[in-house]
């Protein structure tokens, strides 16, 4: 937290969450009913990046109870990023294969 | 700034482009798979960056091996391994997961800055608003997520389930977090009172899903999947990570609005599906039980003669084909009705499974053509010509009331009009209710007809019937 201290950081920050909010809308407004599920999948694979944040906690964790924390972080991290892509290229896998070509 | 925090942000930004184009790919059939895979690289990208240039991190390599080698073969084998009618269920589990990695890692930089403070001494209010928004959100994602999973899974009831007092206990816990989150924020940085406050926030998750029908859970899930992105991204900006920042924001809002398409898609108010059963005192009941209509029963060889003798079938693909992985030899049917000169098509509801697209994925993998599926718009009007309406394992989405009966709880809800047909051949295992638990009066039509048994023993049935008419 120490680092986001500084008024003009946090205002960065700020304008960036801001515009990322009006990309992530303007990008799916239009999708195809048979791609809701595999874009949600998508979307859910793209916030696993919580694991990096998991990483930067195990990379300062002195403490059992830090300790305790990065482990637990880095688990469900892991889990939700290689979970999330793995799944949605299996459920897309369905859609490339072609009639005709088995 | 040193080179390396330079080159560090510019890792984040070729990232973060990924993650766009990434989400924009996957709304376009063609493009799916290339944006997801893109995806992965931008996130393997940043991965290995923080891996290897961050200080501190390759002396606590063990906690990235066993955690990270742990959860991320957990990962490959839940995604691998699951059936294709359970992919909603696990999409909710990694869902739930990511949450919870949200709030621990809020919860983590709060316990780092409290840390020989006393707590009279507060912490900034922006970034502690953005910290408690981190906690509250993942914590309610994960176990609002471990419930959407339970009730998909069938271990917690898919019913509404409301508890005496329901919009009291609610009110309380909502406004107890509320009052939380402003102590925390302006009066004291205690950390006993944190910690209260995301056990709150986790009794919150399971008190937000209960009341919500199984039916439903598509939706709960997609706008979870959107909490979690504001929970990342409301951590990204406390530990002031543009990576997390902008994955999470984009996320947040995409999966908002990608919730407001599924609710549309139902003709339904997100507002309706949080809340339809709060209020009611018991929650949404059954309409009537299903065991006492009466219906005509039929049998496959009846069944098939009058589809190959026909002009045109529709056939409705439900729930019941998928759990029954019957999409194989319904294949095999339309196959040999091709062949006999019949009119085949499917009719896809835009919920029909449990997950928008799952009838679209389950027939694409048994290799259906993609220009025999039509969407509920497209095929509507055409079962009035339709000799046989064949439905496999489809309730909710066939049933007549939702057009009717304004006391039924799906009332509104487009439905498919299989009733229109001139014979309408229903495959079910039982007379059981679907699954938003209320009867269908279709069943009990003059033209409607009644395949009772496993939905793939019965396609497997009809094919037989249809080589030997």
């Amino acid at each position: 937290m120490t680092e986001s201290l500084d008024p003009r950081t946090l205002l960065d920050a700020l304008f960036v969450l801001v515009l990322a909010a009006f990309v992530g809308y303007e990008v799916v407004s239009k999708v195809p009913t048979m791609l809701h599920t595999p874009l949600m999948s998508g979307a859910n694979a793209v916030h696993g990046v919580i694991v990096v944040g998991a990483m930067l906690v195990a990379a300062t964790a002195d403490d059992p109870l830090r300790i305790i924390l990065a482990l637990l972080g880095v688990f469900l991290g892991t889990v939700n990023v290689v979970g999330g892509f793995v799944v949605t290229d299996r459920m897309l896998e369905m859609f490339r294969k072609r009639p005709g070509d088995r | 700034m040193s080179t390396l925090e330079i080159v560090t942000f510019l890792v984040y930004l070729v990232a973060s482009v990924t993650f766009v184009f990434a989400l924009k790919f996957l709304a376009s059939p063609r493009t799916a798979r290339t944006g997801n895979l893109l995806g992965a690289a931008g996130m393997t990208l940043v991965v290995v960056w923080t891996l290897i240039t961050t200080d501190g991190m390759l002396q606590h390599w063990w906690i990235l091996l066993a955690a990270g080698g742990i959860g991320a073969v957990i990962g490959v084998l839940g995604a691998r391994r699951v059936p294709m009618t359970a992919m909603p269920q696990m999409v909710a589990i990694f869902n739930g997961a990511g949450g919870g990695a949200a709030a621990v890692v809020a919860m983590s930089e709060f316990l780092l800055a409290v840390n020989g403070r006393p707590s009279s001494d507060l912490l900034p209010v922006v970034p502690m608003i953005a910290t408690l928004a981190g906690a509250v959100i993942g914590s309610v994602s994960l176990t609002g997520s471990i419930i959407a999973f339970g009730k998909l899974q069938g271990n917690i009831p898919a019913r509404p389930v409301t508890i005496p007092g329901q919009n009291l206990v609610a009110t309380v816990v909502l406004g107890g977090l509320l009052v939380m989150a402003v102590l925390l924020a302006v009066v004291t940085n205690s950390v006993a009172l944190f910690l209260a406050y995301v056990i709150v926030a986790l009794v919150a998750g399971v008190l937000i899903v209960m009341p919500i029908g199984g039916a439903d859970m598509p939706v709960v899930i997609s706008l979870l999947n959107s909490y979690t992105g504001i929970a990342v991204g409301a951590t990204g900006f406390v530990i002031g990570n543009y990576a997390l920042l902008i994955a999470g924001t984009l996320v947040g809002a995409s999966g908002a609005i990608l919730t407001q398409l599924m609710c549309r898609a139902m003709n339904r108010s997100l507002m309706n599906v949080l809340f339809g059963a709060f209020g009611t005192g018991g929650g949404v009941t059954a309409a009537g039980p299903a065991g006492e209509q009466t219906v005509r029963e039929t049998s496959a060889e009846d069944a098939a003669v009058l589809m190959a003798y026909g002009k045109k079938v529709i056939i409705v693909p439900g729930y019941g084909m998928a759990v029954a992985q019957a999409q194989g030899p319904v294949r095999e049917l339309m196959d040999l009705l091709i062949a006999k000169g019949v009119d085949v098509e499917f009719a896809i509801h835009p919920v029909a499974g449990r997950m928008p697209g799952h009838m679209n994925v389950l027939l694409a993998e048994a290799n259906v053509p993609y220009d025999r599926l039509k969407e509920m718009d497209e095929i509507n009007s055409e079962f009035a010509e339709a000799d046989v309406a064949l439905v496999i394992g489809a309730n909710d989405v066939t049933n007549p009331s939702a057009r009717t009966d304004e006391g039924s709880p799906i009332y509104g809800m487009p439905i498919l009009n299989v009733d229109q047909a001139q014979n309408v051949v229903v495959l079910k295992r039982s007379m059981a209710s679907g699954f938003a638990g209320i009867a269908n009066p279709l069943y009990s039509e003059p033209q409607t007809a009644m395949l009772f048994g496993d939905a793939k023993a019965s396609v497997q049935a009809l094919v037989a019937g249809v080589k030997e008419a």
